[in-house]
């Protein structure tokens, strides 16, 4: 039951909208924003009135992610009659999420199906008719949820939260055990133990975490625009990771003009690739238009294949793209290794890490470039049967769940007493049952009877 | 033939400890009050251990204490030795245990009814209850007719009492003493879901055949501590306790003569306790355990029986003395009373409200053993929060109920009427999900105003408890305000407790957040820190201490506050609402919820089912 806790979602339409909207609702949603919001005149968002709106940039992990605009609304005026803040950024998938992500981390739970309209329910904002409208969604979301935990129960992903689940409870059952039957000679609980349980949570815990990228690009595919100067070689490069002559090649700069999209898996990784047109600052009205979107494009997406000609010095369009590069994932494909290098290499490898050679037209370098996109998606340690994190919710979860692992590591690093840090502990497994859709309460009980023999 | 004996505002069934915590409310509450014992030599009697509190069970004793209840003050008037419990495990576990002589418990707590105004102690036996139009007609063995508006039944392990040794069986309550056998029978024709439910005790035995010249001694704290926030000192611990350990030897004897436990034999039906099993249970469910402990506590001074804490059997009274002169210290031990198990009647407490009072029956109200639980604490709690509430239903007055985030007592109750009980149930600190803030030192700080409200508490001990209130928060903003100097001194005093010296001035606040920083060491550095009582000095540290956690669980608290505030009416039928899962409509419909938070605390609702509450909630509230 999360009625009182701050909710957040993606609110338009995922996809290629121009805008894309993060909603937040709840008596603490200035309060997370402004984690996560850096206001232009550095004014606070809380301290603003309702109908007011903000331009500024997000910040995440001390990265800025976009420029956006916060607009501020004050109970009861809004959509859910409570407090709302509505982050609008760039439309790409990859952007929204990641903002949906610093949100969340801030503080923010991710909403339910149906739960603004729900809280606007409450709160008076909406009509009767309209509220059955919400019981269906919750009810359709439950028999959902009811399905794929179904699903997840015989799944991979069960098993290694379980199995960290599990570790945590024998550990809190020892402590329970300890402290309410103190006159039993039940084993001493020591800080060794706590922290070598604690230690390989946090370790599973990151693994899973780092998984949801990779889980995400298994089953989504990863935006991918491949860009630079015309006649670099893009096209022939787009046909030798797809196996197919779709974009026209010809040596005549300027062929693609449009943006032409194709779904390869390269490695373990599917990349929704697009072809851009050469970015070039030119006359002809049509390919300027096809410069645009591919520029628009590479801005938004969630892996930028840079390519450059070594056979030629870095031109202007090329250090605008290197610029470019630094904002998104990148891997830079240095083409035309068959031909005597004229490229200025260092100056790429100061602003791109992953630097692959090729030479597309002897389609050569395909293994070396679904080595880098691995690499970048963090897929090359990833055992699709192992289990992933497959939507925002269970990353929530597992994020919520390693906070509270680390926190309890710290309280007893600091020398806080142990039922300070089972506090911690018992709150990672609530985390963790709220994922596997499991009541806790009488876990631990049946954990201390089951394991201990205690008792007068 | 029948005859009409009086008219009483409230009638307590069962002088154990919560009928005396019910009756001793009420009457002081002004209602005209009698209570009924089936032998008056057994008021307040403690069958099982000589010892009141323990882990979480202090921590019961204390809030019955905080709001004007009697355990706490006869503990610490019948108290031989006092034990704080889990020190050095965190101020959350700490819980007082205190050894009582039994014997003066029990006279103190006959006395205590004896002398109450408006209550009338009475031995006899109920053997019927009936409902009239304004409240209940109880008949006793000798025909008497006692009209009462409101009933407490408080009948612990007399209800339909059962005791097995090995092969022996008989009707019984404790101690020898009679049972009630005809009661159960009446309350299953009013309509009460009754069940069976068991428990047991070990031998007591004879203190010279015992030898303690090589058992280990388990002395009392200096000082102990008293349970009331009314008792000023104890004096000195009286006695001392021994412990020793079983053997292979002693693992043997079961094991040879397991198959003469009435339980293994299938002969009791009851459900027993997993946390207070049987030692022969101990020994079938932890085969690979080679030793058990054992405690050896005095029963009093007047006697010279001791009780055997762990021992506790049901097998035939030969095999007992047999595996009990295995034992270290025990080898010539003689019986006095030998271990026994019981089986009871007791309630289903899912079918009461968090009153304590029946769903189906207006006016009626359960505590104790007969709810499900065990123990003389969780016993007195419910007897408490029962009889209050007998007397407010006859008074006209509201209804009172204890949160799960002001008390372990609410916590046991909550519990009890929603999520019901399969074995007899036992108050634990792990049971409770604010335990930082549920803390046995600041019972009076969550409590007394409450009973204060009530009228239980006097002017004066109010007084006292905001004067207490008020010097500690004078305290810890004079700790805010003042600094202490980078001194040489200071920094000895840290460097000698392994924490970082401090370069500049620091907070004296500050200095007391590290946990390897006591009151004791500011109080060296500063000379202007005043003088403290040691409990004030106790739940300032705890509170600048774990004030992160303490904050983030009154957190949770007010969050569940808001769920609480939204109440559920308790006529409604669940039954065909529109989105409510089946399973769902069932539970709710059994339990009756009073509000959300009750409502999301049932097995069996889920998140969904709580949303679809909300909005048909809000529905209504339109309409």
């Amino acid at each position: 039951m999360d009625d009182n806790k701050t909710i957040a979602a993606i609110s338009t339409a995922q996809g290629e909208g121009g805008i894309g909207v993060i909603r937040i609702s709840g008596s603490r949603s200035a309060e997370i924003a402004d984690k996560v919001f850096r206001n232009i005149n550095s004014k606070k968002l809380a301290d603003m009135r309702g109908y007011t709106a903000a331009f500024g940039k997000i910040v995440y992990n001390d990265e800025e992610l976009d420029e956006a605009v916060a607009l501020v609304f004050r109970a009861p005026h809004s959509y859910t009659g409570e407090d709302v803040v509505e982050i609008s950024c760039h439309g790409g998938v990859y952007i929204t999420k990641q903002v949906l992500r610093a949100v969340l981390d801030a503080g923010a739970v991710p909403a339910q199906a149906g739960e603004f309209t729900k809280r606007a329910f409450l709160n008076g904002k909406i009509d009767l008719t309209e509220a059955e409208a919400v019981i269906d969604i919750i009810t359709a979301k439950s028999r959902c949820a009811a399905r794929s935990a179904m699903f997840v129960k015989e799944g991979a992903l069960r098993k290694r939260i379980s199995s960290v689940k599990d570790e945590l409870l024998a550990l809190i059952a020892h402590l329970s055990a300890w402290a309410d039957y103190p006159e039993e000679d039940i084993a001493e609980v020591d800080d060794e133990m706590i922290f070598s349980v604690c230690d390989k949570a946090t370790n599973e815990l990151e693994k899973l975490l780092s998984s949801y990228d990779a889980g995400q690009a298994v089953k989504q595919g990863i935006d991918t625009v491949i860009a630079g100067r015309p006649n670099v070689g893009k096209s022939t490069l787009m046909n030798l990771l797809s196996g197919s002559e779709k974009s026209i090649v010809t040596d005549i700069p300027g062929t693609t003009r449009d943006v032409v999209e194709e779904t390869v898996v390269v490695g373990d990784v599917i990349l929704r690739l697009s072809d851009t047109a050469g970015l070039r600052n030119t006359d002809d009205a049509v390919e300027k238009i096809g410069v645009d979107r591919a520029k628009k494009r590479l801005e938004q997406c969630g892996l930028l294949i840079a390519v450059f000609d070594n056979s030629q010095t870095l031109g202007e369009d090329d250090y605008e793209l290197l610029e470019l590069s630094a904002q998104v994932p990148s891997i830079a494909v240095i083409n035309k290794t068959d031909l005597e290098n004229k490229l200025d290499i260092d100056k790429i490898k100061y602003k791109i890490d992953n630097i692959v050679y090729i030479s597309a037209a002897n389609g050569e370098g395909r293994e070396e470039i679904a080595a880098a996109v691995e690499k970048i998606a963090g897929t090359t340690k990833l055992n699709p049967s192992e289990g992933i994190l497959s939507n925002e919710r269970q990353r929530s979860n597992v994020a919520g769940a390693l906070r509270s692992v680390k926190e309890a590591r710290e309280a007893l690093s600091f020398g806080m007493t142990y039922d300070a840090v089972t506090v911690s502990l018992e709150d990672a497994v609530s985390e963790l049952s709220e994922m596997t859709g499991e009541k806790t309460s009488d876990e631990v009980l049946d954990r201390v009877f089951h394991n201990f023999c205690v008792g007068k | 033939m029948d005859y009409f004996a009086g008219e009483y505002d409230v009638a307590v069934i069962g002088a154990g400890h919560a009928g005396i915590e019910a009756a001793l409310a009420a009457a002081r509450l002004g209602c005209d009050t009698v209570i009924f014992t089936i032998n008056m030599d057994a008021v307040g009697n403690c069958p099982c251990n000589p010892s009141i509190g323990g882990t979480a069970k202090g921590h019961l004793v204390r809030e019955i204490d905080a709001l004007g209840g009697e355990m706490g003050k006869t503990a610490d008037e019948c108290f031989l030795q006092s034990r704080m419990l889990n020190r050095g495990k965190g101020p959350a576990v700490h819980s007082l245990r205190a050894q009582i002589d039994r014997r003066k418990y029990s006279d103190t707590m006959k006395h205590k009814l004896e002398l109450q105004e408006n209550l009338e102690l009475r031995q006899a036996e109920i053997t019927d209850i009936k409902k009239t139009a304004d409240g209940y007609e109880l008949k006793t063995q000798m025909l008497a007719i006692f009209k009462c508006r409101t009933v407490v039944i408080a009948t612990g392990t007399y209800l339909g009492g059962r005791i097995y040794v090995g092969e022996v069986s008989y009707e019984s309550g404790p101690d020898g003493i009679f049972p009630a056998t005809k009661l159960g029978k009446s309350l299953k024709e009013l309509g009460l879901p009754l069940r069976r439910f068991k428990t047991g005790t070990p031998a007591r035995v004879l203190r010279r055949s015992i030898d303690f010249s090589e058992l280990e001694v388990q002395k009392g704290d200096e000082p102990p501590q008293p349970f009331s926030y009314e008792t000023e000192s104890l004096g000195e611990n009286k006695v001392d306790c021994h412990i020793s350990w079983t053997n292979d030897r002693t693992k043997q004897v079961i094991l040879e003569n397991i198959h003469r436990s009435p339980l293994y034999a299938g002969r009791i039906e009851g459900v027993g306790p997993r946390y207070c099993p049987s030692f022969e249970d101990k020994i079938m469910r932890f085969k690979d355990k080679p030793r058990h402990q054992l405690f050896i506590e005095p029963c009093g001074e007047s006697t010279e029986e001791m009780y055997l804490q762990g021992m506790s059997s049901s097998l035939p009274e030969e095999v007992q003395l047999k595996f009990y002169r295995t034992i270290k210290g025990l080898e010539n031990c003689v019986i006095m009373r030998p271990a026994y198990a019981i089986e009871y009647d007791c309630v289903d407490p899912t079918a009461m409200d968090p009153t304590l009072e029946f769903k189906d029956f207006e006016g009626l109200f359960g505590a104790g053993q007969f709810n499900g639980s065990s123990g003389y604490e969780e016993a007195a709690a419910q007897g408490f929060v029962a009889g209050v509430n007998a007397a407010h239903k006859a008074l006209g007055k509201k209804p009172f109920v204890l949160t799960r985030s002001n008390s372990y007592i609410g916590t046991l109750i909550d519990d009890l009427v929603t999520k019901g009980a399969n074995e007899p149930y036992r108050m634990m600190t792990s049971r409770s999900e604010y335990r930082l803030v549920l803390r046995q030192d600041n019972a009076d700080e969550r409590l007394t105003p409450t009973g204060y409200e009530l009228g239980l508490i006097s002017e004066e001990r109010y007084n006292r408890f905001l004067d207490k209130q008020r010097a500690k928060r004078e305290e810890i903003k004079r700790l805010e305000n003042t600094t202490a100097a980078p001194s040489e001194k200071l920094n000895e005093l840290l460097v000698s407790r392994e924490t970082s010296p401090v370069t500049t001035g620091i907070r004296e606040i500050n200095l007391l957040r590290r946990p390897q920083v006591g009151y004791d060491m500011i109080r060296q550095i500063d000379p202007d820190c005043p003088d403290l009582d040691q409990s004030i000095i106790e739940q300032i540290e705890i509170e600048i201490k774990y004030e992160g956690y303490i904050q983030k669980q009154l957190k949770q608290v007010e969050q569940v506050k808001k769920l609480e505030n939204k109440l559920l009416p308790t006529d409604f039928d669940y039954t065909g609402l529109t989105g409510l899962r089946l399973e769902a409509q069932e539970k709710l419909n059994k339990i009756k919820p009073l509000n959300i938070g009750q409502a999301s605390r049932i097995s069996g609702v889920s998140p969904a089912d709580i949303s679809v509450l909300l909005i048909w909630l809000a529905t209504n509230r339109n309409k």
